[in-house]
Parts: C-alpha cells; sequence; structure tokens
C-alpha cells in the first residue's frame, strides 16, 4: 500500500516546551516527521509553542506557526490553512490532549481534517484506564487490580477493597503527575486529593501495588497490513515503584529467558491491535513477577515517547520517521532501512551492545523539594551510553552524567563515607537519585548479593554485574602495579567500563601514567558501529560508540571535518537551546562542504541522529572520551585531510569546561583564555575599569568574614553567586548579615550545595556584587568575526526586573521601554568587550539599566540561551552565522550572501519569549522567582503588540490570563504604591479586587473598592481564609510580591495554593502591567495568528 | 581467570579468548563457524540438533544471564561442536532456571570460548562467509593447524548422526502424521502434536516402512548438513510427493524442493536469528521469522509448485507450495524456539490441508 495521493497537507502538532516527562525527544521525533512528510511531497503545516526546537525552525516544515497549543489557537490555524490530514502521534501527551479537545469540539469534522497516525477511538482506549482495563480484560491479559474514583470517598472504599500498598493515577497525565504510593490510609487521603485535582478529568484510578516487580517495556511498530515488528526491548534497572521515566533502564532485555520475551511480545502486538493503533510507533510497559512470572500490562503509549526515542538512538532504526511514513499510507516492507540501505524496516533490529540510560535530577535546583523517587516523573534529563557489555555502558553512562563522578568512587572518597552501614542500606533501599552509588558502596563494604537481591530487588544479574564491577576496582585499588599489567589485564579492566581517569583515582597515580601504560601494552580505544542488525549487513550510517576490542569500524575520508561537542544530558540552565546550537553547527559546517562530527550523550535529542552529522559519537563528554574521539577522527583523516577544529562555544558549560583538556589550536573560535577572562572576576573587573565600563560594585570571597567585609563596604542587598556555574546555580539576593551568613556557609560547607563540584576555592570563588534593585535587564547577543567586525543580533528586554534569572525571565524582542541613545550604548559597549575578548563567534552581555545608567552585569562569550530564540524572533540563524565566522567567513562576506542583514533587525512584530517552571511536580517549593533559575523550558509568542505577545505566551507557558473576573491581591510594602497603580488599571478593565489585609487598607484609603477582604491564613475572622478563596473559585489572577527579606509564610501559602488550584499567579508588579496589557491588546484585537514564513519575508 | 585461549579460521584469521565451559584434553574444538544474532533464546539455538557439526558465534555478548531449564531443550543433548560467547554469565537470574549456562555446556561436554570479539568475528564470517576453523586453550600454532585442516559442512551427511533410533510417539488427537526426524526439535514435536497423532521415525526410514505407519500427512524436519547430500531421503520424500499430504521445515523444506527437481546452494553465511522478515506472497503479510539455515533452494530451479514465500532481506525462497500435490515448506521456523510465533500459523494450515481431498490429475 503506497503512499495516499489523497492527502496534500498535514498539520503536524508539537509537544511545546521543555517540562518534566515531555523534553527534546519529541524535538528529535517532530522534526524527523516533518522532514520525511516532506520528503513525500506533503505540504507540512507545524504548530509548536517552543523557538527552542530544530522542529519550529522555519527551513522544518512548509508553515510555521509558533504559537500556543491552546485548542482555540489551532483552531484558528486550521481555519486558516484547511489541511487535510492531523498527525497528533509525534508531539508527546501534549499533542495528543490537544488533539482529542479539537476532536470533542468537532473540529477535524468541521473543517474536513482527518486524523492520521492514531483514531482518536483508539487515543481514547488507550489513554483512559477504565476503557483500557475493559480492552486488556476482553484479549485476556491481566492488568493490576483497580478501580476508578471520582472523589475521595470513593477512593479509600476501592482501596480497602484491594488492601495496601496501594498506587495513585490520575487520569490525562503526562510523566505521572499527581501519582503516588500510599502504605495506610493517612497518606492516600492526601495523595487521592491531590491525584483528583492533577487530573483534567477529576478521576483517579486506584490500584493494586506491584513495587518491586521488575519492569519491561516494547517498543512497538505496526503498519496498515496489520504487519508487527519489535524495535527494541527495554528492562528496568529499578523495579516497578519507580516511574519509567525516572528509571535506570537498559536494552536490550537482560533476564528474560525467551520463551517470556516471545509471550510478552505476543501480548504486546495483541495490545496493539485490540487498542487500536492502526499506524506508527506504541510502547506497552508490563511488570513480572519475579518469582513465578506472572505477566501484567501496566501501559499502553498509542504515540512515539522519551522511550521510542531512546529505541532509536539505542537501536539505530528510527521510529518516528517510520511512524510518520506508516501515517501517510506505507507499510514496512515497503521502507528500506535507513542504516543498511538495502534491507527493509519490516524486520526486528538486534543489537551486539548493551544500552544504559540514566537519568539526571535537578533536587538541589529546588529547596523544599524530597529527593525520593516514585511513581511521579521527577528528572528533568537522562543520558545514555553505550558498551560492548552492560559494565561498560553503566560505567560510561555514570561518567556521562557530568555530576563529579568519573565512576564510581570508593571507600572514603565515596561520598557516603560519613554514613553507618545501616544509613547506607537505607540509602540502597529507598530509590533516590543517589541509589545506584549506594548499591555500589554497600557492595565494596562487604554487603553480599544476595543481601542487596533481598533488600532492594533489584535484580540479581544487575547486582552481580555491579559486584563485579567492585571486585575490579578493589583490585584496581589495592596496590596494581600498571606496568605489569598485560594487554588481557588492561582489556578487561576496560571492558568493565574503568575510564584512565578513574583508574588513576582508584590507583592513585594519574590520568596520563594510566593512559601511556596502557598504550605501552597495545590497548587502545576502538569504535564500533551501531547497525540494527548486529553486523550481519553491512552499514551506511557511521554511528559509533566505543569500547575496547581488536577493531575499530570508523571510516576513513579525504574530507576536512570539525567536531562538535555537544551539551550532554538536559538540566536545568542547560537544555535544549544548546542542542538546537550544536545542529545548526552541523548544518553550517555541513553547508560549507566539510564534514561535521558531533559527540553526545544526550539520546532525546536532534543532535545523536544519526542524520544530523556525518558522523556521530554516542560518547560521554568527558576529558578520555573525547580524547579518544579525537584521536579517531585523527586516525580516519586520509588524503591530507586534517580536522580543522573542535566546537565548543555552542553546548553550554559542558564542551566549555572540556575546552581546557584540548590542544589550544583545535579550539574554533574564541580563545579558551578568553572565556576564562569573562568568567574570572577579577581578570572581567580589570576588563570593565580598562573598557570604562560601569558595573555594579562588587568583590570575590571563599570565607564567611571576607563576604562579610564585602558586603559592608558595597552594602545590602547583595548578590551572591559561585563561579563556573550556569542557571544561576545557588545563586541567592541577600538583604542582610543573617542571610548572608547562611548562604556562605552552605556555599563553603563540604556538604552544601557545591560539595559535587568541587567546592569553593582561590580559583573558583564566591562572587559578591551590589544588588540593583528595581532595574531594567536586557540581554544582547552578538556575533563577532576575527576582522573586529560585529553583528548584534538581538536585544531583549526583561519584563521581570533584575534579580530574577534571566532565564526565567519573560523577555522581549525588540525591546519595549529603551531609548535610542540606550540602545546605542548596548550596541556600543557590546562592540568594546567583544573586541577586548577577541570574541570570534557568538558573545552574550546581560546590562542593568537603572536611573538611565547602564551597568555591565555579566559577558559570555558563547552561545546563550537565548540563541534561538532570537533566530526565530528576527530570521537569522546566529549558530550558523556564528560558526562559519569562527571557521574563517567575515561578516562582510556573509552579508553580501545574505545570510546576515546589514543592521539588528527591527521587526515589525513584537516576540515575548517566557520561562515555563516545573513547580507543580514539586509541592511544596516556593514559586518565587529569583537569581537561581529553575524553569525547564520555554515558549514563545509572537504579536503586532506587546501586550499579545505577552498574552500569548503566557498561554502558551500554561497560564491564561482571565478576561474578568477577580484579581487578588497581596503585595509587599516597598510595592504598594506601584501596585496601587496596577490595581487601578485592572479596576479600569473590569476586575473586581480582593485583598489581604494590609493591602485592602492601602488600596481603599486610595479610593479604590476592594470587594473581597482577606484574612491572614487561618485566621478567618478579619475576613476570607485566602486558601479557601483560592479553592473556591472565586479568584482568577493573583498579584502577590514577596518583602524583600525573603518569603513570608502567607505568601508562600497563597503561592503554593495558585499552583494547586490552578489560579494564574503573578509575583512581580513589571509582569502585572505586562498582563494588563495583554489583557487589553486581546480585547481589542484578538490573537491573530502568522506563520515564521510569513513575518520572516 | 580462565585459560587462555584461540580461535582460528581455515583462512589464517586468529581472535584471542578464553576457554570456558567443557575444557577438551586435546585443547582444540573443530569445526564450521556461523553466527546467530538472536537477542534470547541460547539454550534452544545450542540444542538445535541442525547445528550439527558448527561452532555457534553468539552476536549478543551477554550469554546465560537467565540460565537454563530442561523446558527449553530442543534435544537431549547439544549436536553442535562449540560455542563462542562475548560475555558468558557467571549468576544466572530467572525464575524458570535450574541451572547455570556454563555448568550446562560442561555436563554436555561442550567447548566454549569467551571474550572474543564476537563483532569482528562477525564482521569476518559476513565477508568470507561460514567458515571452517577451532578454538581452544591449546597452543596458538595446535589451534591453527587445527583450524587449517577443519572441513565444512559441505556434502556431509549430519542427519545420520542427529536423527532419533526408534520411532516415538506423541499427541492422542487428530489425524495421524508421521514425522521425519532429520534432527527434530522439541518445539515442532509440541506444535505437531498440539494438533495430531504423531509418530516421529528416524530418517533412514524407509518408504515401505512409512508407507505401513499409512500416515495422513508426513511432516519433514529440519535437521543439519548438506541438502545435497541426502540422496536416499530425497528420493524418499520424491515418492510421497502426491501421494500424502507434505509439510517441510528448513531441511525439510529444502528436501521436499530437491524432491520436487530444485536444486540447493549455499548461502555465503547463511541466516541464523529471530529477526528475519518474511513475505507470504499469497497475503502480502509480513512475519518476522526464526530463522537458521546456510543452504536455500536455488530460484528459478524449482520444476514444480511455487514459490510462496520470500525473504526480503535477500531474496532468498522461504517458502514453496504445491497445491496440486498437496504439499508445502518453508525455509524458517514457524515452530519458534527460539525466535517469534508470528508463523505458527502454517502449522494450523497442514491441519487445514490433511482436510482436503487429493486433486484428480
Amino acid at each position: 500500500m503506497p503512499r495516499r495521493d489523497d492527502l496534500h497537507s498535514i498539520m503536524v502538532i508539537g509537544s511545546g516546551p521543555i517540562v518534566i516527562g515531555q523534553a527534546c525527544e519529541f524535538d528529535y521525533s517532530g522534526t524527523q516527521a516533518c522532514q520525511v512528510l516532506r520528503e513525500e511531497g506533503y505540504r507540512v503545516i507545524l504548530v509548536n509553542s517552543n523557538p527552542a526546537t530544530i522542529m519550529t525552525d522555519p527551513a522544518t516544515a512548509d508553515v510555521t506557526y509558533v504559537e500556543p497549543l491552546d485548542v482555540d489557537v489551532v483552531t484558528d490555524i486550521i481555519e486558516r490553512e484547511r489541511p487535510d490530514a492531523l498527525l497528533p502521534t509525534l508531539g508527546g501527551q501534549t499533542a495528543l490532549n490537544l488533539t482529542m479537545e479539537l476532536v470533542r469540539r468537532g473540529v477535524p469534522e468541521r473543517f474536513g481534517v482527518e486524523v492520521i497516525g492514531a483514531r482518536p477511538e483508539a487515543i481514547e482506549t488507550a489513554e483512559n484506564r477504565e476503557l483500557f482495563k475493559q480492552a486488556m480484560a476482553d484479549i485476556g491479559l491481566a492488568v493490576p487490580e483497580s478501580d476508578f474514583a471520582h472523589d475521595v470517598g470513593e477512593a479509600v472504599e476501592i482501596a480497602t477493597r484491594i488492601g495496601w500498598p496501594i498506587i495513585i493515577r490520575p487520569s490525562y497525565i503526562l510523566g505521572g503527575a499527581g501519582t503516588g504510593i500510599a502504605h495506610d490510609e493517612v497518606t492516600f487521603r492526601q495523595l487521592a486529593a491531590e491525584g483528583l485535582s492533577a487530573s483534567p478529568i477529576h478521576e483517579i484510578l486506584v490500584e493494586r501495588s506491584i513495587a518491586g516487580w521488575k519492569e519491561y517495556e516494547l517498543e512497538v511498530m505496526r503498519d496498515r497490513a496489520d504487519n508487527c515488528v519489535i524495535v527494541c526491548s527495554i528492562e528496568n534497572f529499578d523495579p516497578m515503584g519507580v516511574h519509567t521515566g525516572d528509571s535506570i533502564t537498559v536494552a536490550p532485555a537482560q533476564t528474560l529467558s525467551d520463551v517470556e520475551y516471545q509471550a510478552m511480545r505476543d501480548d504486546a502486538f495483541a495490545v496493539l491491535r485490540r487498542v487500536g493503533v492502526e499506524t506508527g510507533g506504541s510502547n506497552v510497559q508490563f511488570a513480572v513477577n519475579p518469582d513465578n512470572g506472572e505477566r501484567l500490562v501496566i501501559e499502553m503509549n498509542p504515540r512515539v515517547s522519551r522511550s521510542s526515542a531512546l529505541a532509536s538512538k539505542a537501536t539505530g532504526f528510527p521510529i518516528a520517521k517510520i511512524a510518520a511514513r506508516l501515517a501517510v499510507g506505507y507499510t514496512l516492507d515497503e521502507i528500506t532501512n535507513d542504516i543498511t540501505r538495502a534491507t527493509p524496516a519490516s524486520f526486528e533490529p538486534v543489537i551486539d551492545y548493551v544500552v544504559t540510560k540514566i537519568p539526571r535530577w535537578a533536587f538541589e535546583k529546588l529547596p523544599g523539594s524530597t529527593p525520593t523517587l516514585g511513581t511521579r516523573m521527577q528528572s528533568v534529563g537522562e543520558v545514555m551510553a553505550i558498551g560492548r557489555n552492560f559494565a561498560e555502558s553503566l560505567q560510561k553512562a555514570v561518567r556521562s552524567l557530568e555530576q563529579g563522578r568519573d565512576g564510581f568512587a570508593v571507600g572514603a572518597a565515596s561520598e557516603f563515607a560519613d554514613l553507618s552501614d545501616d544509613e547506607l542500606w537505607q540509602r540502597c533501599v529507598v530509590a533516590t537519585p543517589d541509589r545506584l552509588y549506594a548499591l555500589h558502596e554497600i557492595l565494596w563494604r562487604g554487603a553480599s548479593v544476595d543481601d542487596v537481591v533481598t533488600r532492594t530487588r533489584v535484580d540479581r544479574w544487575f547486582v552481580h554485574q555491579l559486584a563485579g564491577i567492585v571486585e575490579r576496582g578493589r583490585e584496581l585499588s589495592s596496590g596494581v602495579d600498571l606496568e605489569a599489567l598485560d594487554a588481557r589485564d588492561w582489556r578487561r579492566y576496560k571492558q568493565w567500563g574503568f575510564s584512565d581517569t578513574q583508574i588513576a583515582e582508584l590507583s592513585g597515580t594519574t590520568r596520563e601514567r594510566v593512559r601511556d601504560a596502557r598504550r605501552l601494552a597495545g590497548v587502545r580505544t576502538t569504535f564500533k558501529t551501531v547497525d540494527t542488525c548486529a553486523a550481519e549487513f553491512d552499514a551506511a550510517t557511521p554511528y559509533h560508540y566505543s569500547t575496547f576490542e581488536s577493531e575499530t569500524e570508523v571510516r576513513t575520508s579525504p574530507r576536512d571535518r570539525v567536531i562538535i561537542l555537544g551539551s550532554g544530558p538536559n538540566r536545568i540552565g542547560q537544555g535544549i537551546e544548546f542542542d538546537y546550537c550544536c545542529v545548526h553547527a552541523a548544518m553550517a559546517v555541513r553547508a560549507m562542504g566539510l564534514e561535521s562530527v558531533m559527540v553526545n550523550c544526550n539520546p532525546e535529542t536532534v543532535s545523536t541522529d544519526y542524520s544530523t552529522s556525518d558522523r556521530l559519537y554516542f560518547e560521554p563528554l568527558t576529558p578520555d572520551d573525547v580524547a579518544a574521539v579525537i584521536e579517531s577522527e585523527l586516525a580516519s583523516c586520509v588524503d591530507g585531510a586534517r580536522i580543522r577544529g573542535v566546537i565548543v562555544s555552542l553546548g553550554g558549560q559542558t564542551p566549555l569546561k572540556l575546552a581546557h583538556t584540548l590542544d589550544p589550536d583545535l579550539v574554533l573560535g574564541t580563545p579558551v583564555a578568553s572565556i576564562d577572562a569573562a568568567e574570572d572576576r577579577e581578570q572581567w573587573s580589570a576588563i570593565c575599569t580598562r573598557l570604562g565600563l560601569r558595573q555594579p560594585p562588587g568583590d570575590v570571597a571563599t570565607t564567611l568574614d571576607e563576604a562579610r567585609a564585602i558586603a559592608a563596604s558595597i552594602g545590602y542587598p547583595v548578590l551572591v553567586r559561585p563561579s563556573y556555574v550556569l542557571g544561576g546555580r545557588a545563586m541567592e539576593i541577600v538583604y542582610d548579615e543573617g542571610s548572608l551568613t547562611r548562604v556562605m556557609n552552605n556555599l563553603t560547607s563540604a556538604h552544601g550545595a557545591l560539595a559535587r563540584e568541587g567546592g569553593v576555592s582561590k580559583s573558583r570563588p564566591i562572587l559578591l556584587d551590589s544588588f540593583l534593585e528595581d532595574a531594567v535587564e536586557v540581554d544582547v547577543d552578538a556575533i563577532r568575526d576575527a576582522t573586529g567586525d560585529l553583528y548584534v543580533a538581538g536585544i531583549m528586554e526583561h519584563v521581570e526586573e533584575a534579580g530574577v534569572h534571566s532565564g526565567d525571565s519573560a523577555c522581549a524582542l525588540p525591546p519595549q521601554t529603551l531609548s535610542r541613545e540606550v540602545l546605542t550604548t548596548l550596541h556600543e559597549y557590546t562592540a568594546r568587550i567583544a573586541q577586548e575578548l577577541g570574541v570570534i563567534g557568538l558573545i552574550n552581555v546581560q546590562y542593568a539599566l537603572k536611573d538611565d545608567l547602564v551597568y555591565v552585569l555579566e559577558a559570555n562569550p558563547r552561545a546563550s540561551r537565548t540563541v534561538p530564540f532570537v533566530a526565530k524572533a528576527t530570521g537569522v540563524s546566529l549558530a550558523q552565522v556564528a560558526v562559519r565566522v569562527m571557521l574563517g567567513d567575515s561578516l562582510a562576506s556573509l552579508r553580501e550572501r545574505g545570510l546576515v542583514p546589514a543592521m539588528t533587525p527591527e521587526p515589525s512584530y513584537v516576540s515575548v519569549k517566557e520561562a515555563v517552571l516545573p513547580f507543580s511536580r514539586f509541592p511544596g517549593v516556593d514559586i518565587l522567582l529569583g537569581p537561581e533559575m529553575r524553569s525547564t523550558g520555554e515558549v514563545m509568542g509572537i504579536g503586532e503588540s506587546f501586550g499579545i505577545a505577552f498574552a500569548k505566551a503566557q498561554l502558551a507557558a500554561g497560564t491564561r490570563l482571565p478576561d474578568e473576573g477577580q484579581v487578588f491581591f497581596s503585595l509587599a510594602d516597598r510595592d504598594k504604591v506601584e501596585g496601587l497603580a496596577l490595581a487601578r488599571e485592572l479596576r479600569r478593565l473590569g476586575f473586581t479586587l480582593a485583598a489581604t489585609v494590609g493591602t485592602a487598607g492601602y488600596l481603599r484609603a486610595n479610593g479604590l473598592t476592594v470587594e473581597t477582604l482577606v484574612g491572614k491564613v487561618g485566621l478567618r475572622d478579619l475576613g476570607v481564609d485566602a486558601v479557601s478563596l483560592l479553592s473556591s473559585g472565586a479568584v482568577h489572577l493573583v498579584v502577590n510580591t514577596p518583602s524583600g527579606s525573603g518569603a513570608h509564610v502567607d505568601g508562600a501559602t497563597i503561592r503554593a495554593a495558585c499552583v494547586a488550584h490552578g489560579v494564574p499567579c503573578i509575583t512581580t508588579l513589571k509582569a502585572g502591567f505586562a498582563a494588563v496589557k495583554g489583557i487589553e491588546d486581546t480585547r481589542a484585537r484578538g490573537w491573530r495568528v502568522r506563520p515564521l514564513q510569513e513575518l520572516h519575508s | 581467570m580462565r585459560p587462555l585461549a584461540y580461535l582460528a579460521l581455515n583462512d589464517g584469521t586468529v581472535f584471542e579468548g578464553e576457554a570456558a565451559g567443557y575444557l577438551p584434553e586435546s585443547g582444540v574444538t573443530s569445526g564450521e563457524f556461523v553466527f546467530n544474532t538472536a537477542l534470547s533464546g541460547y539454550q534452544e539455538v545450542i540444542t538445535d540438533p541442525s547445528y550439527a557439526g558448527q561452532i555457534i558465534t553468539f552476536t549478543y555478548p551477554h550469554v546465560g544471564n537467565y540460565g537454563v531449564t530442561v523446558l527449553d531443550d530442543e534435544a537431549a543433548r547439544p549436536w553442535c561442536q562449540g560455542v563462542v560467547i562475548r560475555d558468558l554469565s557467571e549468576v544466572s537470574s530467572n525464575w524458570r532456571a535450574e541451572g547455570d549456562l556454563e555448568a550446562f555446556l560442561r555436563r554436555h561436554h561442550l567447548a566454549a570460548i569467551v571474550g572474543v570479539d564476537t563483532r569482528a568475528l562477525t564482521r569476518h564470517l559476513r565477508r568470507a562467509g561460514a567458515l571452517p576453523g577451532a578454538f581452544g586453550h591449546a597452543s596458538r600454532d595446535d589451534v591453527l593447524d587445527a583450524a587449517r585442516a577443519a572441513t565444512g559442512t559441505d556434502g556431509r551427511d549430519l542427519v545420520s548422526m542427529v536423527t532419533t533410533t526408534a520411532h516415538y510417539e506423541r499427541g492422542s488427537r487428530g489425524p495421524h502424521v508421521v514425522a521425519i526426524d532429520y534432527g527434530i526439535k522439541a518445539t515442532m514435536v509440541d506444535q505437531l502434536a498440539q494438533r495430531f497423532r504423531v509418530t516421529v521415525v528416524p530418517a533412514s526410514t524407509t518408504l515401505n516402512d512409512l508407507r505401513a505407519l499409512e500416515p495422513a500427512g508426513v511432516f519433514l524436519s529440519n535437521g543439519p548438513g548438506d541438502p545435497a547430500a541426502l540422496v536416499r531421503e530425497t528420493s524418499v520424500v520424491a515418492s510421497l510427493v502426491g501421494e500424502v499430504p507434505i509439510f517441510g521445515i528448513c531441511l525439510g523444506h529444502q528436501l521436499l524442493a530437491q524432491a520436487m527437481g530444485a536444486r540447493t546452494i549455499k548461502l555465503p553465511f547463511g541466516h541464523h536469528g529471530s529477526n528475519h522478515p518474511v513475505k507470504d506472497l499469497a497475503t502480502g503479510r509480513v512475519e518476522i521469522t526464526a530463522q537458521n539455515h546456510n543452504y536455500a533452494v536455488a530460484p528459478e530451479s524449482l520444476a514444480r509448485g511455487v514459490v510462496s514465500h520470500v525473504n526480503l532481506n535477500d531474496g532468498v525462497i522461504e517458502g514453496i507450495s504445491s497445491l496440486d500435490d498437496r504439499c508445502f515448506s518453508v525455509q524458517y521456523h514457524p515452530e519458534a524456539g527460539p525466535g517469534p510465533h508470528d508463523a505458527r500459523y502454517l502449522f494450523t494450515r497442514f491441519v487445514e490441508l490433511l482436510g482436503t481431498e487429493m486433486r484428480t490429475h
């Protein structure tokens, strides 16, 4: 059944901002889908609100709407574009939910749009647990005993019938939000209430808990002719009880006999057929009782997922690409396997290596959160590593995480050195981000494999492997004579996954000595190929991983190449934006006729799609591993080809940290010394002084006493931050000495916020600056070439005042309130700084504007988080221009070729970037914005006025600004004057007002009517209770600004109630005024959706 | 630590590894090296009699993880010569396991070499084709000498070695089917026994003895070695064609094809794995199949009947049928064990075939 010719245009819905549970994997799948559909000749209409994606590049689709993924907005787009079909299965849960909402409203029917990929009934069956349970019963498959509840009373009744422990799963949620396990009624009632409110349809599943069982996932594809294949089997290291997104997972399944595996495979096909997924990829999750093999179906996703991205990277079988082709009518046997280019896609990949995924969490950035893993996904990113065996892949994955572990630390060097055996056992039993390392340590202390298996229920095979790593580590740390090891010994240690650095640590020597001894014994890194077929056929795709074997498979090439170091796992502060930059680097390098070589370890991304670069090395980003890649690239040069250089400035801090270990001549663009100079407080201050630039006064400290002295001289408030961190890690504003003491003690403590990153030292001091209150913050992105020419690509004015991390702040391009003079000054300062630092490539400078004075806050001579936003807002691909400049092109020549405009673009429309924060996942974490970045992703709103763009950005971020109703004010004293003005504006727009006693008094004294008086939390006598008011639904917007010296208990309670009840909460007055503009402009002029291609033309 | 061992092919290629499993006194084991790409099912593969004379390289690195159980034996003992493994598991972890793989290898006097770069070996076999060779803990020179002396399976009758010595019966319902055991797998007998009253007979059973059993249908099993070497067996099948309904698998398929006038050829490195796509030309459906064969029916050589199934990877003939003669056969393993169950419908098709009337010519 070939391609469907009755369709001409297809709408693809993306997944929106990066949030926990839905990350770059949907950029990868969505981008692949768009590319494939265009290759097939369809007109692709894309909707996605996330500017940091490759998917929303104007070149990816024919028509690109960077608009909120909202049912009204998408309806407008459908009306405007009239697509023949809508493909909802490649944009995660967001796209599925949105599509279902469109279907419920009859939109596809009204405009004659066919939903392809998965029929709405199939989505409904898979997503609605009651229907799913019934469907499984129909085909004779067992699911855990369960029932649905729509209120807490009903839930308790069911739980009592089934018996403890009980797991709660809300319906229609992504990444398991609102799920939890309860062992008693008290916890159960609380979790049930949370789960009910997390579910958009106020429904929870109350279910028999099977925590401790083994967990598996199968990635399945099905075509119109009912051909089914399993792409990959995945076995979880963590037993049931930990969300699969938070579990360490291994591919392929390791401990299933063929008999069990084939039965599971049959079940998976039966599930797809019964649910009715006619074409595309799905995953089916199973639990297996380790004692008797009893098998239960846990769930299925009728769409591509995080696991399918992992499965694609793990096997080389591009699920999303194939799914897109299947959706337009092809059958699996009509599609060619990309990798062999000779065999069809209707086969099941086999691999001859082991893949391990480890998630990465961000609990340290969310004070108040508990780092315990459960059925609610909390990780923000993940790494994948490939090894020839499990131990090798596990150890590679550990070092890929970039959490200061070169491998497993042992004994006194272990992070658990201070714990008693009992305490350590506790850390092994309870799943936390550190459990893997605790397991290693308990084995190191002599615990038996049996004991560990019994107490943790981690599978014996995995524990035994871990014990093997422990044993090898013991050998290496008990006086091994490295020079006496022969090739066989070396290979053995390397095949157990030990890096040179790790061996050096264990054996008490240097990495260089280990490397030399190993090479002398004749053991070198070899690279094998991911080929979907375990070498049965020749592979055309150069997708490699390192191991220590007898041959290397990297093919020689006579072409010059450029190596791009990627950004590793997603984390708060370093996410998809940097992957976007690296992908653009690959595009630019290839467009220049050079070979692009990508090194990265993040399975979610477009950069680790083997078709993005000429060669992909799926490797940890550590000095050892990167050095091996460079050696391999040198060895594969023939006919005078050479490595033109290594790009370190586009992947965030990860490659920058590696830059110091590289030959300086290999580093492309801005010299590493300049990057250091910008980061080093003293050098940077000296530069500013030399250039005559104004800086907030400040200094560096390594001790509390030094810090106190500095604060005394510059005056409070003071901004305190460590050096060499990204995303404002551990950054705080302190208003008095007490807070300063608390912050400094934490930063300098051996177990404090920086312990994992090496603590505080002379070379990594703490920076203290005078904090400019109420200043306007401005970001400038620019590119300088080797001739000294500068292109200012974008000037962004922040909505929130300076002090809120730029990554968490909304910003507008073009700037809305800056004068011509200020803009000129910003251009000039940026040029001077770039000149002084000898920048070749990108630079980002942050400024603060106070009382018409421009202060320089910091300069980063590298790609910043805003690069993709500026690219989408101006239509210029900054990253590609930067790469061309790094490789020797001049801006002048690029201008001639039309790749760079003559002047900084001044678009006729306004673009607003807004951050998306993960608070709903972490009850108890205060939502106040501050200098430490906590957002996981961002959205972009585009409009003809700032107000519309802001309102769209809010909507895209999940906050629908109200058009009418009541606004609840609770203001800090210092905000009351401006707050009054805001309240007046809202009144003028027709809103009624509620306010806390103090705020209401002030507003009333100034002539405003306040309809509802709100008492102190818990003190109802003075007015209604804030929490009850919020839960009653009578408030439609909250303006709550914190007092200067930290969060008040009341404020925190109000904000927590807003999160719990989904009431929009604004915590800065500037955002409040922006919201007023948004409400006003939307009212006056409506949304108006427009594609990027129109805006950029 | 295990003893150092070498693996040598008769083209002179040498790999290093360690000796595991049974350590023969000679320190050398010879055979024809093939590779199997299945991710699970090592015990079924090792005990599959079709591997007689061969040394199996597992491309998936970890072997032995879930142990062994008598339930997964495809024959009472392994008939392969030896196994090549990257990482042999020291523990087994599965509720079905009755023991670990290494003890199983020792018990069955089966030699193994572990720690080998199996991917490099596989790539070599892919380019050079299945090669005779040797491995063991003897000296490098001794292993190389043995490798040079080793012969392949061409022209060898390995069937007489692996076939049953006596008749036995399985199943109690349905028509009587006689299964000729050229090296039959236990799962095949199970699948037949679920549908038929089955008499399994030795490969040497004469035509008269077969007829005396009055079969409603004859099943031709899998088996090892070169079908061209099985002249007598082919002529027995040729006499049965048109007389009784026939279903053949693997070697049984090749014998049926030869009986209908076709030639067989040796493939470069064969098909050994659980992931081969096969298209049923009648329905257009694609099955994922378990395969284990080095020989195949030569294209265009079939004198009677039609090609019913092809391998989508390389176009190799995977099934033939002749409605007039009421017989059909497949090159792959619909019984699975190990492998996917996609093609088990063929056993049902055999049931249906027995229910039809022989067409008059």
